[in-house]
């Protein structure tokens, strides 16, 4: 195994919904320029998990989070830290592409004049070198001014990931980011991830075990709650340590 | 589309081919061991065997996990099963070798029994086949890979010319040769056996290459398209 840094830490994780416990214990350490992914049944607490990150599950009422969080050393969730920066510097792209209706250029320039950017070259050379880091910019730059809705929803999808990066985030999460998409426009962010992870630390939640293992260097498997297993990739899905990962991912389950 | 999975393909195919070149030199030198009974090259490729094995468990893991991780198909899992197999034959070719020179390390301070005339061409066509097979492989050649196929009967007649002559003019004449004769005669099976391999590889490359399954069909290598 190479030397990796450590990016976050996660220790002593508990999250509930009222009194419903989601996560019970969790601890596991995120590498720097690395994919994580993070496979389990539905309602295993993937998606609970990596809205840990950006602190997304505050929204929710009655839910409450026990333990700690450390990116780059720093607790995330101390009370004294801003919110709204920890989410620019940890950046999410969801399920569904969620453009703004607004222009391709305003999509991307949205989250830079959001936090009060006015210089208008700082902004478009941003917005160009985003739509270029999501590998979309050839298949846009004449037609920048166009709806961001009439886009294919692959398109749509790499235009949410270069509004993701235009505010510079250092941890990129996905939640399911190929999961509406056709299989080449799959294969397209799944070779744009190979690339931003040279730039980023990308956490992803895929219910496409398939996915998992072409894409991430590491992989966590949650099961009700709880992390079952996490490894390298190719160590989970080759020789697993535990019989209920095996038996996971080759579909013997239950 | 570029594709990351290329540079990963690549990768295993740069360490097929550093097996292979391996294999050839292991026969080359096992041969030179033999023609100056140089015991001393004799025991290093013996002992450069272990670098060959080690690649060969690296090729095999580098496969398993492209085969598990990134789901490949068509050209894509023809190319990486037929390197397995490819890989295993190397490996068996590069063990032959490593015969030859245990043979040469028994009859090296024996008297010489008679001049090497056949031995050296059989490992010319030997050695031949192993370079040719694996340029196929490299260039998905398929002609180059069925001249490799038929020429393996180029090189059962030698084999067997060379066994002829040891036992007709040598061991039936005298019985006291046989200790030198028969590591000799052990030695062409030896070099008959690594064309056998090449052979196998040749015809995995027909199928990595037209996906056509020539393997125990020789009848289909005549009425090729």
């Amino acid at each position: 195994m190479d030397i990796n840094q450590i990016k976050i830490k996660v220790e002593g994780v508990n999250f509930y919904y009222g009194s419903k416990q989601a996560l019970r214990d969790i601890a596991l350490d995120i590498y720097k320029n690395k994919v994580t992914a993070i496979i389990g049944p539905s309602g295993c607490g993937k998606s609970t998990f990596i809205r840990l990150f950006n602190r997304m599950n505050d929204l929710i009422p009655g839910a409450r989070f026990e333990g700690k969080i450390l990116i780059d050393g720093n607790n995330i969730y101390d009370p004294k830290l801003d919110v709204v920066d920890l989410r620019r510097s940890v950046g999410m792209v969801f399920q569904k592409p969620n453009p703004f209706p607004k222009s391709i250029y305003e999509n991307v320039a949205y989250g830079l004049s959001i936090n009060g950017i006015r210089d208008k070259g700082y902004i478009a050379d941003k917005v160009d070198k985003s739509l270029k880091d999501a590998a979309l910019y050839s298949e846009v730059k004449n037609r920048l001014s166009d709806n961001a809705l009439a886009l294919s929803g692959g398109q749509q999808q790499r235009l949410c990931i270069a509004r993701a990066l235009a505010v510079e985030p250092e941890v990129l999460l996905m939640d399911e980011p190929a999961s509406a998409l056709d299989p080449t426009a799959t294969l397209k962010i799944e070779e744009l991830i190979h690339e931003l992870k040279k730039k980023y630390t990308i956490i992803i939640v895929t219910h496409n075990m398939q996915q998992a293992a072409r894409i991430s260097d590491y992989t966590a498997f949650f099961m009700m709650g709880e992390l079952i297993e996490y490894d390298i990739t190719s160590k989970i899905f080759t020789k697993p340590s535990k019989k209920i990962t095996e038996d996971y991912i080759t579909g013997r389950f239950g | 589309m570029k594709r990351h999975f290329d540079e990963e393909l690549k990768k295993l195919n740069t360490d097929i081919l550093k097996m292979a070149t391996l294999a050839e030199e292991a026969i080359f030198k096992s041969i030179e061991a033999l023609k100056n009974r140089d015991k001393e090259l004799a025991q290093s490729v013996i002992h450069e065997d272990k670098k060959i094995d080690e690649l060969e468990l690296t090729v095999e893991e580098t496969a398993i996990d492209l085969l598990a991780l990134k789901q490949p198909l068509a050209r894509d899992l023809r190319f990486i099963t037929t390197g397995m197999k490819i890989n295993a034959e190397l490996e068996r070719i590069a063990d032959l070798a490593v015969n030859i020179a245990q043979r040469v390390l028994e009859i090296a301070d024996k008297p010489i029994l008679k001049p090497l005339i056949d031995i050296p061409k059989l490992t010319d066509i030997a050695r031949k086949m192993v370079k040719e097979v694996i340029d196929a492989f490299v260039n998905s050649d398929e002609n180059l890979a069925k001249k490799v196929i038929l020429s393996d009967s180029e090189a059962d007649n030698l084999r067997n010319l060379i066994q002829e002559e040891l036992i007709n003019d040598y061991m039936s004449k005298d019985a006291s040769t046989a200790t030198r004769a028969v590591p000799l005669l052990l030695i062409a099976r030896h070099l008959e056996r690594i064309c056998d391999h090449a052979t196998n590889i040749a015809e995995d490359v027909i199928y990595m290459v037209q996906a056509k399954v020539v393997k125990h069909h020789p009848e289909k290598l005549k009425n090729n398209k």
